[in-house]
């Protein structure tokens, strides 16, 4: 018998399941980006069946660190941009759990950069959703990696003379195994991505635009927003990878003259995850090692009998 | 039984096998029933550059590396890149020869290999032999080598050439050699042995040894580890099954032992970016219920600090290893140096609380490291156990019984699903995790999957359930809470009180005091110092982190002074244990080292007798006194 078994337990749920009683309620700016967000991972996690017992969301720190303050699961609100290693190595150790991870922009693409390259080099099977607003938005308004280049801060008083990072290309060359943009001012299919970004097995990576009328007032609200998926001028095979590539290079130019592009950019089915390849090197255990700890009836090795002989 | 030692010294370049060889002569002497300690010397480079193992060999059991030695075999160093006197580095190819003569004792023997060194490089090499009374026996190992296998041969050659020498039966040696080696290489390396041991039996006069080895006999079975093994085996005895980490000197042994023997206990180890990722995924994995553990040496740790903060608040059972090398910065990566005790005890933000052992050799190791695990998971904490590069390197035997023990792979205060049903929770169903009034403040926690036991984990100050919370109440209830464990920890330990040890006689006058890895040398310095009439008693402090505040101050009180032995330049162990008791500073002098060496007995018995109590100049720099407040 399992120890954990909220894990693959059957349920029906209503999204309200994921919205804790009372208290608290959300603190975010009124027509802040971040609603979007929680609340399609909540139509999401109640649309794939979930349990709030069996989830973990992890995240960073920033007004969207405090996605998992206001959704009702297990959650782990860690330091600024370590959310990622913290997920990884949750999802290792009891690989039954569903784990999310999430953060902004800056705690994702500029402090944590080199877990979110290496993460998703390692494909991972969690999925990891940025809030990018383009901006520092809880230490008020400082200029982030995805800022556009010339824009105006307290701590870029000249405008940027830096580009802007790419995320998704990025995300693509480290080696993310599904990769999508959506943004807050389209809940259905911020949602429906989510679902699938759940779903995948590997890294999934969720760009999320996320408006933040309070700092970053000359961005737009990310609307009119184009489905590439959808629209018959954006033909190309996202389980290419050129193809993706390209299309991925035209909406991060895109976004900073004012067209708004969102969808699925790259999807590989094929790729085995870390845990698959781990354990198929045989450095991962096929059982949950997290129930080793409950089973009465392991026989935990020893020193005295495993390793001594070498040393005598 | 007899009661002379051999200190053998084996010296070569980065890259020319010393270690391995060193070890399979201590272990074939361990064998024949001695007591070995050995002491690394290296260059962070991977080849050349002048290298040495000692190996000390007794009869009786042995705690330090013991003062000089007496039996150099000098190999010569053969990836040397500047043969010549002019490089900057000096003439590297003789180094193993030239470098090591200074500590040679007095009627010591010199093998050198002179197929590869010529002794007329050195200057004054014949007149320093004549003034020292040392047996130089110049044998081309290369020669006998290359006739029988191969060059690489040349240590097996030393080694034979060593035991006709010293009087070491060949059969210890050549079984154990017969146990490492495969058959391949096993049979021209025995040939090579035979071969140089009949040569200087036959062309040199044996019959009365100018060194020997001794004979004893051991009362029960021995092993021969490290102080990196031990801890290893300590985490694995405990049911760790994960670690993750990022490579440094001299961590990197503990990282790469447990990641070898992980895999066959069904267990994972982690390679990962830097050393955030990796105090960051030994959180995450504990947090989901699994023992986990990390670990580095100096600036990795200092990539830790903000994780290890996290595990504090979060109260997150978390077990990190610290191995400290001369610093600052990249400093000295492979000499032992004792100066990252205040950075482990305080770095991160906020007031820390945190455990912190430092064992003073391999049993300790072994010991500390599994109260570090059963402490980190019963009261929800960081333990550190911090060592350096000597304890973690240098290799000693142990009765094998010290590692029979039970395994124990409790997760501590974890509840069961069943328990949490009963469990207080929050309007929302969260559990409350961090609940303000427990019994020894410990509040305990539920795992992710678990049903019933959501929580929010948080970096913030929070309240029961884990939500954002800076009202004063709060604060000031999870805030005493999360203190109160340490308290409560350290009456634990007081009750055990099994870590900290007390050498010599109680009644003693002085005291010698010490922490962690020195403590070995210091209680031989105190041995010495006692034959010569003195009388001496030694603390070795593991205990950092609650302090032992009583056994400390009852020590001191108990002395008219002490001398404060470490291996820091700001007397950092000193400043805590005046931060700690509050005074005493007018009673403790201090001896430092800081020069990438380990003490030996006799430096700490110099600094005793000629600084504490002469009050003379120390002769040279290589240990640094600093006397008492008001001196
Ligand atoms: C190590 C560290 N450096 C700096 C900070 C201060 N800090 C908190 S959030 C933040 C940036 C937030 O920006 P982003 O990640 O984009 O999140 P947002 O608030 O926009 O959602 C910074 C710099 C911190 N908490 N920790
Ligand atoms: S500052 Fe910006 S990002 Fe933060 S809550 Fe307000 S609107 Fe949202
Ligand atoms: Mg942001």
């Amino acid at each position: 018998m399992s120890a954990f078994s909220a894990i693959g337990e059957e349920t029906e749920q209503d999204q309200n399941e994921f919205t804790p009683g009372l208290e608290p309620q959300p603190t975010w700016c009124p027509g802040c980006g971040d609603f979007g967000v929680l609340k399609a991972l909540k139509g999401a996690a109640a649309e794939l069946g979930l349990s709030p017992d069996e989830m973990m969301v992890t995240t960073g720190i920033g007004c969207s660190g405090k996605l998992n303050s206001y959704f009702n699961s297990y959650g782990f609100h860690t330091i600024h941009g370590r959310s990622l290693p913290i997920a990884r190595a949750a999802k290792l150790a009891n690989p039954g759990l569903t784990v999310v991870a999430a953060g902004g922009d800056g705690d994702g693409y500029g402090i944590g950069g080199n877990h979110f390259m290496h993460t998703a080099r390692e494909n991972h099977d969690i999925t990891y959703i940025v809030f990018n607003n383009e901006i520092f938005g809880l230490t008020k308004g400082q200029t982030s990696p995805t800022s556009p280049m010339g824009h105006k801060s307290k701590t870029q008083p000249h405008g940027s003379a830096k580009t802007p990072l790419r995320p998704l290309s990025m995300s693509l060359n480290a080696g993310a195994s599904y990769v999508a943009r959506t943004a807050a001012v389209n809940p259905n299919q911020a949602k429906d991505i989510i679902v699938e970004a759940i779903q995948h097995d590997g890294f999934s990576h969720v760009d999320f635009l996320t408006q933040c009328p309070t700092w970053n007032k000359d961005a737009r609200q990310y609307v009119p927003y184009i489905d590439i998926n959808d629209s018959d001028d954006y033909e190309f095979d996202n389980t290419d990878r050129s193809e993706a590539s390209e299309m991925m290079f035209e909406t991060e130019n895109a976004l900073h003259e004012g067209t708004v592009l969102t969808g699925r950019y790259y999807v590989d089915e094929d790729r085995p995850s870390y845990q698959q390849e781990k354990q198929r090197i045989g450095e991962m255990p096929e059982e949950p090692l997290a129930e080793r700890y409950f089973d009465d009836s392991y026989e935990w090795e020893r020193t005295f009998d495993n390793f001594l002989d070498k040393h005598k | 039984m007899t009661d002379h030692e051999l200190i053998w010294r084996i010296a070569g370049g980065s890259g020319d096998g010393i270690a391995s060889t060193s070890q399979n002569f201590a272990k074939a002497l361990m064998r024949a029933g001695l007591h070995v300690f050995t002491h690394r010397h290296y260059p962070s480079r991977i080849r050349g550059g002048h290298t040495y193992t000692e190996v000390r060999v007794s009869a009786d059991p042995v705690k330090s590396r013991g003062d000089g030695y007496n039996f150099l075999l000098a190999l010569g160093d053969s990836f040397a890149r500047n043969p010549s006197e002019g490089a900057y580095y000096g003439n590297e190819e003789i180094k193993p020869l030239s470098e090591n003569l200074d500590e040679l004792n007095e009627g010591g023997v010199i093998v050198y290999d002179s197929g590869l060194l010529d002794a007329s490089e050195i200057e004054d090499f014949d007149e320093r032999v004549e003034e020292n009374d040392w047996h130089v026996y110049d044998i081309d190992l290369r020669t006998i080598a290359r006739e029988h296998g191969r060059e690489v041969m040349r240590n097996t050659a030393g080694v034979a050439v060593t035991c006709a020498i010293a009087d070491i039966e060949p059969d210890v040696i050549k079984s154990l050699m017969s146990d490492a080696m495969p058959d391949k290489i096993l049979e021209p390396n025995l040939t090579v042995f035979d071969d140089a041991y009949e040569m200087v039996q036959e062309e040199y006069d044996v019959e009365a040894p100018d060194v020997s080895a001794p004979t004893g006999e051991h009362d029960e079975e021995q092993v021969l580890l490290s102080g990196s093994d031990a801890i290893a085996y300590g985490a694995i005895d405990e049911g760790c099954r994960f670690i993750a980490g990022y490579p440094m000197t001299p961590w990197t042994e503990v990282f790469t032992i447990m990641t070898q023997n992980l895999p066959e206990l069904g267990g994972i180890s982690e390679q990962v970016e830097d050393e955030i990722a990796a105090a960051a995924l030994a959180i995450g994995a504990s947090h989901a219920g699994v023992k986990a553990m990390s670990g580095s040496s100096g600036g990795g740790f200092s990539l830790m600090s903000e994780p290890l903060g996290l595990a504090e608040i979060t109260e997150t059972p978390l077990v990190l290893v610290e191995a400290m090398r001369a610093g600052p910065s990249t400093g000295m990566p492979t000499k032992p140096e004792q100066s990252d005790l205040e950075h482990v005890l305080y770095t991160s933000q906020g007031d820390s609380h945190r455990i912190v052992f430092a064992p003073g050799n391999a049993a300790e190791a072994y010991y500390q490291t599994r109260k570090a695990f059963q402490i980190a998971y019963e009261y929800q904490i960081p333990s550190i156990v911090l060592y350096d590069q000597k304890l973690g390197g240098e290799l000693t035997n142990v009765p094998a019984s010290v590692f029979d023990e039970e395994p124990n792979a409790d997760l501590g205060s974890v509840l069961t699903e069943a328990e949490l049903e009963d469990a207080p929770h929050d309007d929302s169903g969260k559990y409350q995790r961090f609940q303000h009034d427990t019994e020894n403040g410990v509040s305990p926690r539920s795992l992710p999957g678990q049903k019933g036991g959501r929580y929010l984990a948080t970096g913030n100050e929070h309240m029961p359930a884990g939500h954002i919370s800076e009202s004063p109440e709060n604060r000031v209830a999870q805030m005493n809470r999360r203190m109160q464990k340490v308290d409560n920890i350290r009456a634990e330990l007081d009750a055990d009180g099994e870590f900290n040890t007390v050498h010599g006689d109680e009644d003693a006058d002085l005291g010698l005091i010490t922490f962690g890895s020195q403590q070995g040398t210091v209680e031989e310095a105190a041995d010495v110092l006692n034959e010569k009439g003195h009388s001496v008693k030694v603390l070795g402090v593991s205990e950092m982190m609650p302090f032992p505040k009583q056994q400390v101050a009852d020590f001191l009180d108990s002395v008219d002074e002490a001398l404060v032995v470490e291996m820091t330049a700001s007397a950092q162990f000193r400043g805590l244990i005046s931060k700690e008791l509050g005074g005493y500073g007018d009673q403790m002098s201090s001896l430092l080292k800081y020069n990438g060496n380990p003490f030996e007995p006799a430096d700490i018995v110099e600094g005793f007798e000629t600084a504490l109590l002469e009050g003379e100049e120390l002769p040279d720099n290589r240990t640094k006194f600093v006397p008492k407040v008001g001196e």
